[in-house]
Protein backbone atom coordinates (compact mmCIF):
# COMPACT_ATOMS: atom_id res chain seq x y z
CA UNK A 1 0.00 0.00 0.00
CA UNK A 2 3.58 2.24 -0.18
CA UNK A 3 2.60 3.46 -3.44
CA UNK A 4 -0.87 5.10 -2.57
CA UNK A 5 1.06 7.56 -1.11
CA UNK A 6 3.40 7.75 -3.74
CA UNK A 7 2.11 10.42 -5.50
CA UNK A 8 3.23 11.58 -9.14
CA UNK A 9 6.30 13.77 -8.44
CA UNK A 10 6.17 16.19 -10.70
CA UNK A 11 8.25 14.80 -14.01
CA UNK A 12 7.43 18.12 -16.05
CA UNK A 13 8.96 17.85 -19.09
CA UNK A 14 11.07 21.07 -21.12
CA UNK A 15 8.79 23.48 -22.64
CA UNK A 16 10.27 22.76 -25.94
CA UNK A 17 8.98 19.56 -26.58
CA UNK A 18 5.25 20.49 -26.39
CA UNK A 19 5.77 23.01 -28.58
CA UNK A 20 7.75 20.59 -30.98
CA UNK A 21 4.63 18.29 -31.43
CA UNK A 22 2.17 21.37 -31.48
CA UNK A 23 4.08 22.83 -34.26
CA UNK A 24 4.20 19.38 -35.80
CA UNK A 25 1.11 18.34 -35.86
CA UNK A 26 -0.24 21.99 -37.41
CA UNK A 27 2.11 21.14 -39.94
CA UNK A 28 0.53 17.60 -40.28
CA UNK A 29 -2.74 19.01 -40.55
CA UNK A 30 -1.84 21.47 -43.29
CA UNK A 31 -0.17 18.62 -45.32
CA UNK A 32 -3.57 16.91 -44.68
CA UNK A 33 -5.72 20.00 -45.50
CA UNK A 34 -3.47 20.20 -49.21
CA UNK A 35 -4.40 16.27 -49.61
CA UNK A 36 -8.21 17.49 -50.32
CA UNK A 37 -6.84 21.27 -51.56
CA UNK A 38 -4.92 19.81 -54.35
CA UNK A 39 -7.60 16.86 -55.03
CA UNK A 40 -4.75 13.94 -55.42
CA UNK A 41 -7.06 10.59 -55.86
CA UNK A 42 -6.89 7.03 -55.68
CA UNK A 43 -3.98 5.15 -53.95
CA UNK A 44 -1.95 8.20 -53.22
CA UNK A 45 -4.62 10.30 -51.66
CA UNK A 46 -5.87 7.57 -49.07
CA UNK A 47 -2.25 6.52 -48.71
CA UNK A 48 -1.80 10.03 -47.54
CA UNK A 49 -4.47 10.43 -45.62
CA UNK A 50 -3.44 7.79 -43.15
CA UNK A 51 0.02 8.09 -42.86
CA UNK A 52 -1.20 11.86 -41.50
CA UNK A 53 -3.28 10.76 -39.68
CA UNK A 54 -0.99 7.94 -38.33
CA UNK A 55 1.59 10.45 -37.60
CA UNK A 56 -0.84 13.30 -35.73
CA UNK A 57 -2.48 10.17 -33.85
CA UNK A 58 1.13 8.59 -32.45
CA UNK A 59 2.19 12.40 -31.99
CA UNK A 60 -0.57 13.05 -29.87
CA UNK A 61 -0.72 10.01 -28.14
CA UNK A 62 2.60 9.30 -27.20
CA UNK A 63 3.69 13.44 -26.08
CA UNK A 64 0.33 15.05 -25.46
CA UNK A 65 -0.93 12.04 -23.45
CA UNK A 66 2.63 11.07 -21.91
CA UNK A 67 2.03 7.55 -23.14
CA UNK A 68 5.91 7.57 -24.28
CA UNK A 69 6.88 8.43 -20.17
CA UNK A 70 4.60 5.58 -19.20
CA UNK A 71 5.50 2.11 -17.97
CA UNK A 72 4.70 -0.42 -20.34
CA UNK A 73 2.38 -2.31 -18.25
CA UNK A 74 -0.14 0.99 -19.11
CA UNK A 75 1.15 0.87 -22.89
CA UNK A 76 0.45 -2.84 -23.44
CA UNK A 77 -2.89 -2.66 -22.12
CA UNK A 78 -4.20 0.31 -23.84
CA UNK A 79 -2.55 -0.32 -27.23
CA UNK A 80 -3.29 -4.49 -27.57
CA UNK A 81 -6.68 -4.08 -27.65
CA UNK A 82 -6.67 -2.20 -30.82
CA UNK A 83 -5.90 -5.50 -32.52
CA UNK A 84 -9.14 -6.53 -32.07
CA UNK A 85 -10.82 -3.32 -33.76
CA UNK A 86 -8.11 -3.86 -36.37
CA UNK A 87 -9.47 -7.39 -36.63
CA UNK A 88 -13.02 -5.87 -36.83
CA UNK A 89 -12.43 -3.62 -39.43
CA UNK A 90 -10.73 -6.45 -41.73
CA UNK A 91 -14.04 -8.82 -40.75
CA UNK A 92 -16.50 -5.78 -41.87
CA UNK A 93 -14.60 -4.56 -44.90
CA UNK A 94 -15.15 -8.24 -46.33
CA UNK A 95 -18.75 -8.10 -45.23
CA UNK A 96 -19.11 -4.65 -47.49
CA UNK A 97 -17.71 -6.05 -50.33
CA UNK A 98 -19.65 -9.26 -50.34
CA UNK A 99 -23.26 -7.02 -49.21
CA UNK A 100 -21.83 -5.02 -52.62
CA UNK A 101 -21.26 -7.79 -54.86
CA UNK A 102 -25.04 -8.96 -54.00
CA UNK A 103 -26.59 -5.99 -54.13
CA UNK A 104 -25.03 -5.77 -57.85
CA UNK A 105 -26.06 -8.89 -58.80
CA UNK A 106 -29.74 -9.18 -58.02
CA UNK A 107 -29.91 -5.35 -58.88
CA UNK A 108 -28.92 -6.61 -62.88
CA UNK A 109 -30.24 -10.15 -62.65
CA UNK A 110 -33.37 -9.32 -60.95
CA UNK A 111 -33.37 -11.44 -58.34
CA UNK B 1 5.33 10.39 -14.95
CA UNK B 2 8.05 6.92 -14.31
CA UNK B 3 10.25 7.87 -11.90
CA UNK B 4 8.48 6.33 -9.08
CA UNK B 5 9.89 4.95 -5.97
CA UNK B 6 8.42 1.78 -4.30
CA UNK B 7 10.26 0.63 -1.38
CA UNK B 8 10.83 -3.24 -1.76
CA UNK B 9 10.72 -3.83 -5.49
CA UNK B 10 12.88 -2.97 -8.02
CA UNK B 11 11.22 -1.20 -11.26
CA UNK B 12 12.32 -3.54 -14.30
CA UNK B 13 12.30 -1.10 -17.73
CA UNK B 14 10.66 -2.32 -20.75
CA UNK B 15 8.62 -5.90 -21.35
CA UNK B 16 10.65 -7.22 -18.36
CA UNK B 17 9.40 -4.62 -16.17
CA UNK B 18 5.91 -4.81 -17.92
CA UNK B 19 5.66 -8.54 -16.82
CA UNK B 20 7.35 -8.19 -13.25
CA UNK B 21 4.64 -5.37 -12.57
CA UNK B 22 1.60 -7.39 -13.63
CA UNK B 23 3.22 -10.42 -11.65
CA UNK B 24 4.10 -8.38 -8.88
CA UNK B 25 1.03 -9.33 -6.87
CA UNK B 26 0.47 -5.87 -5.72
CA UNK B 27 -0.64 -2.40 -7.52
CA UNK B 28 -0.21 -3.26 -11.36
CA UNK B 29 0.24 0.25 -13.14
CA UNK B 30 3.04 1.65 -10.84
CA UNK B 31 3.21 5.07 -9.82
CA UNK B 32 -0.03 5.62 -11.87
CA UNK B 33 -2.49 7.32 -9.60
CA UNK B 34 -5.86 5.25 -9.77
CA UNK B 35 -7.87 8.27 -11.30
CA UNK B 36 -5.58 8.49 -13.81
CA UNK B 37 -5.90 4.58 -14.86
CA UNK B 38 -9.73 4.61 -14.64
CA UNK B 39 -9.81 7.47 -17.00
CA UNK B 40 -7.28 5.41 -19.40
CA UNK B 41 -9.76 2.68 -19.35
CA UNK B 42 -12.84 5.02 -20.29
CA UNK B 43 -11.19 6.31 -23.00
CA UNK B 44 -10.42 2.57 -24.47
CA UNK B 45 -13.78 2.10 -24.18
CA UNK B 46 -14.77 5.30 -26.08
CA UNK B 47 -12.60 3.98 -28.33
CA UNK B 48 -14.56 0.86 -28.97
CA UNK B 49 -17.41 2.98 -29.54
CA UNK B 50 -15.90 5.77 -32.03
CA UNK B 51 -14.47 2.77 -33.86
CA UNK B 52 -17.69 0.82 -33.98
CA UNK B 53 -19.27 4.22 -35.74
CA UNK B 54 -16.50 4.36 -37.78
CA UNK B 55 -16.94 0.93 -39.04
CA UNK B 56 -20.14 1.23 -39.70
CA UNK B 57 -20.00 3.90 -41.84
CA UNK B 58 -17.01 2.11 -43.49
CA UNK B 59 -20.06 -0.53 -44.22
CA UNK B 60 -22.45 1.71 -45.05
CA UNK B 61 -20.44 3.58 -47.63
CA UNK B 62 -18.70 0.65 -49.24
CA UNK B 63 -21.80 -1.44 -49.87
CA UNK B 64 -23.99 1.42 -51.17
CA UNK B 65 -24.47 1.29 -55.30
CA UNK B 66 -25.40 4.61 -55.14
CA UNK B 67 -22.11 7.44 -55.20
CA UNK B 68 -21.19 8.75 -51.71
CA UNK B 69 -21.68 12.74 -51.88
CA UNK B 70 -18.60 14.75 -52.67
CA UNK B 71 -17.71 15.57 -49.25
CA UNK B 72 -15.22 18.27 -50.89
CA UNK B 73 -18.17 19.88 -52.28
CA UNK B 74 -20.87 19.81 -49.73
CA UNK B 75 -18.30 20.86 -46.46
CA UNK B 76 -17.08 24.15 -48.57
CA UNK B 77 -17.57 27.62 -47.44
CA UNK B 78 -17.79 30.26 -49.69
CA UNK B 79 -15.06 33.40 -50.02
CA UNK B 80 -16.52 35.99 -51.45
CA UNK B 81 -17.84 34.31 -54.49
CA UNK B 82 -15.09 31.18 -55.17
CA UNK B 83 -16.35 27.96 -52.99
CA UNK B 84 -13.49 27.04 -50.57
CA UNK B 85 -13.01 23.37 -50.26
CA UNK B 86 -13.46 21.98 -46.70
CA UNK B 87 -12.73 25.08 -45.05
CA UNK B 88 -14.33 25.68 -42.18
CA UNK B 89 -13.68 21.57 -41.10
CA UNK B 90 -10.11 22.85 -41.80
CA UNK B 91 -10.55 26.25 -39.48
CA UNK B 92 -11.90 23.53 -36.28
CA UNK B 93 -9.59 21.36 -37.01
CA UNK B 94 -7.40 23.94 -36.38
CA UNK B 95 -8.74 25.25 -33.53
CA UNK B 96 -8.87 21.78 -32.05
CA UNK B 97 -5.35 21.44 -32.01
CA UNK B 98 -4.36 24.43 -30.95
CA UNK B 99 -6.65 23.69 -27.80
CA UNK B 100 -5.03 20.36 -27.43
CA UNK B 101 -1.65 21.90 -27.27
CA UNK B 102 -2.77 24.58 -24.92
CA UNK B 103 -4.25 21.91 -22.23
CA UNK B 104 -0.50 20.18 -22.79
CA UNK B 105 0.92 23.09 -21.89
CA UNK B 106 -1.57 23.48 -18.59
CA UNK B 107 -0.67 20.05 -17.31
CA UNK B 108 2.95 20.77 -17.97
CA UNK B 109 2.37 24.02 -15.44
CA UNK B 110 -0.08 22.49 -13.35
CA UNK B 111 2.73 19.41 -12.04
CA UNK B 112 5.25 22.88 -11.65
CA UNK B 113 2.28 24.26 -9.47
CA UNK B 114 1.99 27.32 -11.63
CA UNK B 115 -1.51 28.13 -10.31
CA UNK B 116 -2.46 31.38 -13.02
CA UNK B 117 -0.50 30.14 -16.05
CA UNK B 118 -2.27 26.70 -15.44
CA UNK B 119 -5.97 28.41 -14.93
CA UNK B 120 -5.28 30.70 -18.05
CA UNK B 121 -4.56 27.86 -20.26
CA UNK B 122 -7.17 25.59 -18.88
CA UNK B 123 -9.49 28.57 -19.74
CA UNK B 124 -8.08 29.08 -23.28
CA UNK B 125 -8.57 25.41 -24.00
CA UNK B 126 -11.84 26.03 -23.10
CA UNK B 127 -12.83 28.70 -24.93
CA UNK B 128 -10.83 26.76 -27.81
CA UNK B 129 -13.46 24.27 -27.34
CA UNK B 130 -16.70 26.31 -27.05
CA UNK B 131 -15.19 28.05 -30.52
CA UNK B 132 -15.28 24.60 -32.18
CA UNK B 133 -18.93 23.49 -31.11
CA UNK B 134 -19.92 26.83 -32.07
CA UNK B 135 -18.36 26.37 -35.44
CA UNK B 136 -19.63 22.83 -35.56
CA UNK B 137 -23.41 24.25 -34.60
CA UNK B 138 -22.75 26.38 -37.62
CA UNK B 139 -21.77 23.80 -40.24
CA UNK B 140 -25.07 21.55 -38.72
CA UNK B 141 -27.49 24.65 -39.47
CA UNK B 142 -26.00 24.83 -42.76
CA UNK B 143 -26.44 21.31 -43.81
CA UNK B 144 -29.80 20.90 -42.03
CA UNK B 145 -30.70 24.25 -44.21
CA UNK B 146 -29.57 22.44 -47.23
CA UNK B 147 -31.84 19.40 -47.44
CA UNK B 148 -29.55 17.08 -45.08
CA UNK B 149 -31.36 14.54 -43.48
CA UNK B 150 -30.84 11.08 -41.54
CA UNK B 151 -32.47 9.48 -44.39
CA UNK B 152 -32.00 11.90 -47.20
CA UNK B 153 -29.84 14.45 -49.12
CA UNK B 154 -29.48 16.05 -52.15
CA UNK B 155 -26.03 15.03 -52.73
CA UNK B 156 -25.81 11.28 -53.41
CA UNK B 157 -26.58 8.24 -50.86
CA UNK B 158 -29.07 8.62 -48.55
CA UNK B 159 -26.98 7.09 -45.49
CA UNK B 160 -24.59 9.84 -45.76
CA UNK B 161 -27.61 11.94 -43.69
CA UNK B 162 -27.25 9.27 -40.70
CA UNK B 163 -23.51 8.84 -40.56
CA UNK B 164 -22.91 12.43 -40.69
CA UNK B 165 -24.93 13.49 -37.68
CA UNK B 166 -24.36 9.98 -35.95
CA UNK B 167 -20.58 10.74 -35.86
CA UNK B 168 -20.07 14.45 -35.65
CA UNK B 169 -23.11 14.64 -33.22
CA UNK B 170 -21.28 12.27 -30.33
CA UNK B 171 -18.12 13.43 -31.08
CA UNK B 172 -19.45 17.21 -30.42
CA UNK B 173 -21.38 15.80 -27.87
CA UNK B 174 -17.91 14.86 -26.47
CA UNK B 175 -16.11 18.25 -26.93
CA UNK B 176 -19.31 19.99 -25.04
CA UNK B 177 -19.08 17.65 -21.73
CA UNK B 178 -15.19 18.26 -22.18
CA UNK B 179 -15.74 22.32 -22.38
CA UNK B 180 -18.35 22.17 -19.20
CA UNK B 181 -15.56 20.24 -17.19
CA UNK B 182 -12.56 22.14 -18.66
CA UNK B 183 -14.54 25.65 -16.91
CA UNK B 184 -15.53 23.86 -13.28
CA UNK B 185 -11.37 22.63 -13.16
CA UNK B 186 -10.16 26.56 -15.06
CA UNK B 187 -12.27 28.05 -11.81
CA UNK B 188 -10.84 25.42 -9.38
CA UNK B 189 -7.27 26.15 -10.37
CA UNK B 190 -7.65 29.81 -10.27
CA UNK B 191 -9.77 29.17 -6.77
CA UNK B 192 -6.64 27.38 -5.52
CA UNK B 193 -7.98 23.89 -4.58
CA UNK B 194 -5.09 21.93 -6.25
CA UNK B 195 -2.51 24.17 -3.87
CA UNK B 196 -4.17 23.43 -0.38
CA UNK B 197 -5.64 20.27 -1.32
CA UNK B 198 -9.24 21.26 -1.00
CA UNK B 199 -11.49 18.30 -1.09
CA UNK B 200 -13.83 17.81 -3.96
CA UNK B 201 -17.66 18.24 -4.51
CA UNK B 202 -18.24 14.17 -5.12
CA UNK B 203 -15.50 13.02 -3.48
CA UNK B 204 -14.23 13.23 -0.20
CA UNK B 205 -10.52 12.74 -1.67
CA UNK B 206 -7.89 15.69 -1.54
CA UNK B 207 -7.31 17.85 -5.07
CA UNK B 208 -4.12 17.40 -6.72
CA UNK B 209 -3.15 18.36 -9.71
CA UNK B 210 -3.10 15.25 -11.65
CA UNK B 211 -6.44 15.85 -11.75
CA UNK B 212 -5.34 18.91 -14.30
CA UNK B 213 -3.96 15.77 -16.20
CA UNK B 214 -6.85 13.57 -16.11
CA UNK B 215 -8.81 16.47 -17.52
CA UNK B 216 -6.29 16.40 -20.19
CA UNK B 217 -6.27 12.80 -21.46
CA UNK B 218 -9.62 13.32 -22.11
CA UNK B 219 -9.13 16.47 -23.91
CA UNK B 220 -6.56 14.97 -25.56
CA UNK B 221 -9.05 12.01 -26.62
CA UNK B 222 -11.33 14.52 -28.25
CA UNK B 223 -8.67 15.77 -30.26
CA UNK B 224 -7.47 12.33 -31.13
CA UNK B 225 -10.76 11.32 -32.18
CA UNK B 226 -11.39 14.21 -34.43
CA UNK B 227 -8.00 13.46 -36.08
CA UNK B 228 -9.85 10.22 -37.35
CA UNK B 229 -12.82 11.75 -38.20
CA UNK B 230 -11.46 14.56 -40.28
CA UNK B 231 -8.95 11.46 -42.15
CA UNK B 232 -11.92 9.11 -42.92
CA UNK B 233 -15.50 11.34 -43.08
CA UNK B 234 -14.23 14.55 -44.54
CA UNK B 235 -11.00 13.71 -46.50
CA UNK B 236 -11.17 9.75 -47.60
Amino acid sequence: MDNIENKEQSTTHKIGIYLWIWGLLFVLSFFSYMVDWFAFQGLLRWSLILTFMFLKAGLIMAFFMHLFWERYALVNVLLWPMTAIACFIGLMAAEAKYTVFTRLLYFITGG
Amino acid sequence: MSDVKIEGYELKAGFKGMTADTGSDQTMFKGVQWGKVMMWIFLLSDTFIFSCFLISYMKGRTSTVVDWPNTSEVFSLHVGSTPVPLLLIAIMTFVLITSSGTMALAVKYGYEKNRKMCGWLILATAIGGLTFVGMQAFEWSKLIHEGVRPWENPFGAKQFGSFFFMITGFHGTHVSIGVIFLFIFARKVFKGDFDNGKRGFFTTMKSDYVAIEILGLYWHFVDLVWVFIFAFFYLW
